[in-house]
């Protein structure tokens, strides 16, 4: 028995900060000490406090340490471990109260507002030992729809009352999905999930396939026993590589265990997993797209209907749900669905995962219920906007979602206050800007993206967003017209109205979102041949301002391309001509002598 | 996998060590003086024997740590116990076994074994 736990993030973000020398270390000085029989040291998922990276935390005192270095690690055992005293100053500052006394973890501004579904056992577990799961509860949820004999309609209906929605983005009753398949009878059918995170910034299906893969794939067991169906695939994205290898570990322990295979729990049900990696395009997302793919064709979209309940993968009805939304589905079966109903409002049950990301002080993964307020996230949760700047907007749902101004700031979070502001759920990627960002520059980012990733089999997406990102630019390098913007809104109407799948239909979202609350930026764009945010580069100079300046000659030291000229204590000045816009003679300044304009 | 009584079965199995990470609702800190004085005096298997103990009967409420030197290293190894409404007590010259009771009667049952306490001890 262990009297110390030892939990170190093995997600990818801690991962990427070394905490796999971490817990090499551990074990290194564990050994030397001696402790080896009495410290456990486990790699867990993703705690959600990336920004903090590499965390670790030791039960039983819960002392949480961020920011770890190797080199940290021999005075926190010999201090903590060996002795028992807390390794003070490694510990997260808002844990510590005063000297003597440090307070729980859930009791921090990052924790305490967010109730955890589908993250609960990230960072909890370890997710390659299938143990660990089962003994919070895993497992049980099929253990008893199989042992009990609870009908597949049951099953159904139990999905149906709890109100859960495709966290994917759309937000679909994920009931009325499962309702659908199991009533087209087939010889075979598909439960497949989607693990095909693409939107630029969001990154919570991954963490929750390393922190806890067993909780998706007890879910798609259940899925495929509500409609009938004996095989699945998870379509995963090559570039997930720690994912990948922890859904294998589970898939294998799974099946050694008897959870996959033959007749589960000695009910007659058959069930296998097999997974299938995508090589990384953003169209696999969607879901016509992303079986093409599993079928081993080029990844494009099919047109809709025959809906994927109805034709699905090999032409066989299938349920595609993301991996969010399975990570739901035990806890509903072991709570029931008015637990679940009850969390969240009325149209929007449960929680949501939100990748923070952007101009914000905690980076990471938080998970709220429905309706909470993007001020709750942002200003709470999230810590706030860095340095001396202001929220301006953030940016939901990635390139298919829109921007939400400072304005909305009080708005809920749920799929319909967001899509009644003309923004989406989105998987849930969570962008934060401050005032230097540019709107227009924003929109075109994430254009440039879409261009890129669009398949190119339908005319008005291929042709259509390449044309957006054109006039875009234009606007940007200052050569727009007010005509253009009208253009522009009117290109984005007609894509949304005649592309093939979700990824064209959506793609003018950014620009129309960001023309909706920030039009008076496009405008000072075309008829100012300004940008307010100063982001844009062809439209901003650098200044010197003569009062300000010292004559230090130290912006032109540094200047690349000696654009700066002057002679000593005499103010400098800029040749706009030959200014590189780099920004280093601004870095440079110790007196706040030069401007953008 | 057969029945829910084979699923059972692991669960209970590995539920202890999980259990550990779950700092919800401590009312009882158990702490075991592991400065030099009490290793070189034998804290390490009492500490393990509490351990054991606690896990084997779940208590689920009770924390068991280690500190320092606290100064009566002639009495080493200590214990010290502190309950729910802040009541400290000091166990002294601690030993595997006598540990064991001390899980049983105090932790479990609330009653202060009397005789291994540093009050009894020094008369």
């Amino acid at each position: 028995m262990f009297r110390s736990n030892v939990l170190v993030c093995g997600g990818t973000g801690c991962t990427s900060s070394n905490s796999e020398a971490i817990i090499e270390k551990l074990h290194e000085e564990i050994n030397a000490k001696g402790l080896e029989k009495e410290v456990n040291v486990v790699r867990t998922g993703c705690f959600g406090l990336c920004a903090l990276g590499p965390i670790m935390i030791v039960y039983p005192e819960g002392a949480f340490y961020s920011m770890v270095k190797p080199e940290d690690i021999p005075e926190i055992v010999e201090e903590h471990l060996l002795k028992g005293r807390l390794v003070k100053r490694l510990l997260y500052k808002e844990t510590v109260v005063d000297d003597s006394t440090t307070k729980s973890l859930n009791q921090t501004a990052f924790y305490e507002k967010q109730m955890r579904i589908a993250l609960r056992n990230c960072g909890v577990i370890n997710p390659e030992v299938i143990d660990e799961y089962i003994a919070l509860d895993g497992y049980q949820a099929i253990g008893k729809i199989l042992t009990e004999k609870i009908s597949p309609e049951q099953v159904i209906q139990t999905m149906l009352d709890s109100g859960l929605r495709g966290r994917g983005g759309a937000g679909f009753p994920t009931g009325m999905k499962w309702k659908f398949a199991a009533a087209n009878a087939a010889d075979q059918k598909y439960v497949c999930c989607n693990a095909d995170e693409g939107d630029p910034g969001a990154f919570m299906d991954r963490s929750i396939l390393e922190g806890d893969p067993h909780s998706v794939i007890e879910a798609m067991t259940i899925a495929g026993y509500a409609i009938g169906a004996t095989q699945g695939y998870i379509y995963i994205r090559a570039e997930y590589p720690i994912a990948v290898k922890r859904l294998q570990i589970a898939i294998n322990q799974a099946r050694e265990y008897g959870l996959l295979g033959k007749n589960i729990f000695d009910s007659g049900f058959d069930f296998d997993l097999e997974l299938r990696l995508g090589a990384g395009a953003f169209v696999c997302g969607e879901e016509t797209a992303l079986m093409t793919s599993i079928e081993g064709k080029r990844g494009e979209p099919r047109c809709r209907p025959p809906f994927p309940a109805v034709k699905g993968l090999f032409q066989k009805p299938t349920v595609l749900n993301n991996v969010e939304t399975y990570a739901n589905i035990p806890q509903i079966f072991l709570h029931g669905a008015e637990w679940f109903r009850s969390i969240g409002t009325e149209k929007s049950a449960g929680t949501k995962v939100f990748a923070l990301g952007g101009k914000i002080n905690n980076t990471g993964l938080v998970e709220v219920p429905m309706g909470t307020t993007l001020r709750t996230v942002v200003e709470e949760i999230g810590g706030g906007i860095p340095g001396d700047h202001y929220f301006k907007a953030a940016q939901t749902g990635g390139p298919s979602g829109g921007c939400i101004p400072a304005s909305l700031i009080d708005t809920p979070i749920d799929y319909d206050s967001l899509l009644a502001i003309g923004s989406m759920m989105g998987s849930g990627g969570l962008i934060v800007m401050d005032e230097t960002t540019c709107m227009v520059d924003i929109a075109k980012f994430f254009l440039e993206f879409t261009v890129d990733e669009s398949c190119g089999k339908c005319t008005p997406c291929r042709v259509g967003t390449k044309r957006l990102l054109e006039i875009l630019d234009k606007i940007t390098s200052g050569k727009g017209t007010l005509e253009d913007i009208d253009k522009l809104e009117e290109l984005c109407y007609y894509i949304k109205e005649n592309s093939l799948c979700g990824l064209g239909q959506t793609a003018p979202n950014p620009v129309l979102s960001t023309l909706k609350f920030f039009r008076d930026e496009y405008i000072a764009h075309v008829t100012e041949h300004r940008c307010p945010a100063g982001a844009c580069k062809a439209l901003t100079n650098y200044v010197v301002i003569a009062d300000k300046c010292k004559g230090c000659t130290l912006c032109a030291r540094n200047c690349p391309v000696g654009a700066i000229s002057g002679t000593v204590k005499q103010p400098h000045v800029i040749d706009t001509n030959k200014c590189i816009k780099c920004g280093v003679c601004m870095d440079k300044c110790k007196f706040n002598a030069i401007e953008k304009r | 996998m057969k029945s829910l009584a084979e699923l059972q079965a692991i669960r209970d199995k590995a539920k202890a060590a999980v259990n550990l990470r779950d700092n919800g609702e401590v009312n009882t800190r158990v702490m075991v003086g592991m400065a030099t004085c009490g290793i070189a005096a034998g804290a390490r298997p009492v500490l393990t024997a509490i351990v054991d103990e606690v896990a084997k009967r779940e208590l689920g409420s009770v924390m068991v740590t280690q500190t320092g030197c606290i100064g009566i290293c002639q009495y080493e190894p200590v214990v010290e116990v502190v309950d729910a409404d802040g009541t400290k007590t000091t166990y002294v010259k601690m030993t595997a076994e006598k540990a064991l009771r001390v899980v049983n009667d105090h932790l479990v049952n609330g009653n202060v074994v009397t005789e291994y306490t540093i009050g009894a001890y020094q008369k």
